[in-house]
């Protein structure tokens, strides 16, 4: 039981990480990024190829992100800024395309190989062995905890953190006011990327590294803002750990087997419930 | 003069028709060559296990050419294969079965990468009435189906670690054992899984725990807790290369302390290489193994082609290329014995196909599937910081000593 607890808090915080870089991006720009995932992945494979090159795959945390902005920064100005003003719908379109094109490329210049990278933090045990927690596990929630952090301090104090703010409430307020929205919106799409680049970090020494796991990074982020909303980062970070939990106690419980569906069942809850409360606001706007 | 133009586009494109109709009727064997069809994965997320079942293909091709092709009624062929890539998609692979088969005029066909993608083109293959010989999709459910053209060199995916129970038993002095398991959900996996199921009703053991992992993830650390708390004495997974990973990766940062753990598809997830010690005692389950003792003429033993295919490629090759190469020499044989093109002769060749290769005998049970060959299981073991595969089951081929239990993690250096 507390095994279980514990398993699905530390993963649920990395999850958490993912989506928080989702909801910003969402609430900023209202694009849903289906090559968030990839993006993930793509960052793992920027530690992954560190750790073949004989430096400590932990590095990744700092060095991919860095990599992953500008990637994320390119990606805006090349497809994104084309779509911004579009509906959700296409912007979707060329996100999905966006993490096919990854996916291929990922598998043309890493292979298809599933891989992984090792760290050698070794195991803290609990309670005379009957509760073991993988350092690389805790230093992936520690990792993930101290950019969250970063990143809150960060959009409250800095101008351009001022300035996404303010583009996320009012657009066209913000650009009356002299903000630069183009700039604001790549500095946003590069954070997310940034954000995926530590994520993936922190996955390639956790768990796997595959060109075509992205898509369940995705879904599952998409699932933390869903439950979460959006720039709300306590309750991004409350809602994947929630998740994280309620996804190892389906497991142990239910069955691995009911594991995807137990969540799925719960996004259709939480689905449905929010409706109901939209609904309601909707009549008190009448 | 227009008209003269028109009548003059007519004929020609006529006659191009009227040639490529002649060439694709004659393609199954042109000139000297005898064109053998395959779609396989180049790309896509069965790419490496395409490309080492297309190296095993061609290495087979170069081998049987160079020494002299295939004798049909007292004239030599040569093979010829023509590829496609089905980018490890299962309609797409249909596809190409069909444009192999209508538009190449293929007669003969080699299988693709995985049960799946066999699964998609057999059907095809049996509606034309195509032989195919495949190496590289072992579900059971291929050769359940009453297939009449579909050959399959390995072993179906039940038999992967039936041994393993029996060697469990075997090492519990003879008394039933306690099993938990953990199988992906896909064809392959399950059907290992129905030879785990097979395994434990014939020698009343228990299944204690059996979970299923979805295919997107990659966590198993709920098993595992259970596996902690429950203390089986066999754990068996089986995920592909992702779910041996998963599995070392995690029994080992959580300490599971288990006798025995048996797993698929080791030497494709480079087990000994990625995970080092802490892969050591897995036990694996594979279709062959260089050390084997078997014999053909073409490549000598396991270890000759372990040699000469690490010269042509650059890296050992797994099971899924040497049983590729042995796809092709069933099919030389086949031809031989046919004496003729006809492709229902050849059929009914391959049905009493009954020979040795490299890789293993080779007879074809009704469904299709090779009931000559035993799966072995090895073990990874270390010295030092380099470990090995060892073949330590079935006793007849076994190198090594299996080692049993595991020790505990407490326990290990």
């Amino acid at each position: 039981m507390v095994q279980a607890s514990l398993d699905g808090i530390l993963l649920g915080i990395l999850f958490a990480l993912i989506a928080y870089g989702m909801a910003l991006q969402w609430g900023v720009m209202n694009i849903i990024n289906i090559a968030q995932g990839d993006l993930v992945i793509l960052g793992g494979y920027i530690a992954y190829t560190m750790y073949l090159a004989g430096i400590h795959p932990a590095w990744g945390v700092i060095v991919s992100p860095i990599i992953m902005y500008f990637v994320g920064w390119a990606l805006y100005k090349l497809v994104i800024n084309k779509v911004v003003d579009r509906d959700l719908f296409i912007s979707i379109l060329a996100t999905f395309g966006i993490a096919i094109v990854f996916q291929q490329l990922m598998n043309f210049v890493f292979g298809a190989d599933v891989v992984v990278a090792q760290s050698e933090y070794g195991t803290t045990m609990l309670f005379d062995n009957s509760v073991t927690l993988p350092n690389s596990k805790i230093f992936a929630a520690f990792i993930s905890v101290i950019y969250a952090i970063g990143l809150v301090i960060y959009m409250r104090r800095s101008r351009l953190g001022r300035a996404i703010r303010a583009t996320a409430q009012n657009a066209r307020a913000a650009k009356i006011l002299g903000v630069d929205t183009e700039k604001v919106y790549a500095a946003t799409f590069g954070i997310n990327a940034a954000l995926c680049g530590v994520a993936g970090a922190l996955i390639s020494i956790t768990l796997t590294l595959h060109p075509y796991v992205g898509l369940p990074y995705t879904v599952r982020s998409f699932m933390i803002v869903i439950v979460a909303g959006l720039g709300n980062l306590p309750a991004v970070a409350l809602s994947g750990m929630g998740l994280g939990l309620f996804e190892e106690f389906a497991d142990y419980i239910l069955g691995t087997e009911f594991r995807i569906g137990a969540v799925f069942m719960l996004l259709v809850f939480i689905l449905v419930y929010r409706r109901f409360k939209l609904s309601k606001k909707r009549e008190y706007l009448k | 003069m227009n008209k003269l133009v028109k009548l003059f586009i007519t004929s020609i494109s006529a006659i191009t028709l009227a040639l490529v109709s002649f060439t694709s009727s004659f393609a199954k064997v042109d000139g000297e060559y005898i064109v053998l069809g395959s779609a396989i994965s180049l790309t896509g997320k069965y790419s490496s296990n395409g490309v080492h079942t297309q190296n095993g293909y061609n290495m087979a091709v170069d081998r049987i050419n160079k020494m002299g092709g295939v004798e049909v009624q007292g004239k030599k062929y040569k093979f010829e294969i023509i590829y496609y890539d089905d980018e490890s998609n299962p309609k797409r692979a249909a596809q190409l079965a069909e444009r192999l088969i209508k538009q190449d005029g293929v007669h003969y066909m080699l299988g693709p990468y995985s049960s799946g993608l066999t699964k998609a083109i057999a059907p095809v293959t049996e509606k034309y009435k195509i032989p195919m010989v495949e190496a590289n999709g072992a579900s059971r459910s291929l050769f359940t189906k009453g297939y009449k053209y579909l050959f399959a060199v390995l072993s179906p995916a039940n038999q992967y670690l039936e041994v393993a129970i029996d060697l469990a038993v075997e090492k519990n002095g003879g008394k039933p054992v306690r099993i938990a398991q953990a199988f992906e959900q896909d064809a392959f996996s399950q059907d290992v899984r129905l030879g785990i199921l097979d395994a434990a009703k014939r020698t009343g053991s228990e299944i204690i725990i059996d979970d299923k992992l979805p295919k997107e993830l990659n966590d198993m650390a709920a098993t595992l807790a259970k596996v902690k708390a429950t203390k089986p004495d066999v754990l068996v997974v089986s995920g592909h290369t992702k779910g041996a990973l998963t599995a070392i990766r995690q029994i080992s940062e959580m300490k599971v302390d288990v006798p025995m753990l048996a797993m698929t598809h080791c030497d494709a997830a480079k087990l000994s290489k990625q995970h080092g010690k802490n892969s050591e005692y897995a036990l694996c389950a594979s279709q062959w193994h260089k050390n084997l003792s078997y014999k053909d003429k073409f490549f000598g033993g396991g270890k000759k082609y372990d040699k000469d295919f690490k010269k042509e490629f650059g890296y050992a090759p797994p099971y899924q290329s040497a049983e590729s190469s042995a796809a092709l020499l069933v099919f030389k044989d086949a031809f031989e014995r046919a004496n003729s093109f006809d492709r229902d002769a050849v059929r009914d060749a391959l049905k009493d196909t009954d020979m040795q290769t490299f890789y293993g005998n080779i007879k074809f049970g009704p469904g299709g599937q090779n009931v000559a060959k035993p799966m072995i299981l090895f073990q990874v073991r270390c010295k030092g910081d380099t470990c090995e595969n060892k073949v330590v089951a079935p006793t007849k081929w076994a190198s090594d000593k299996f080692y049993h239990p595991i020790p505990k993690w407490s326990e290990r250096s």
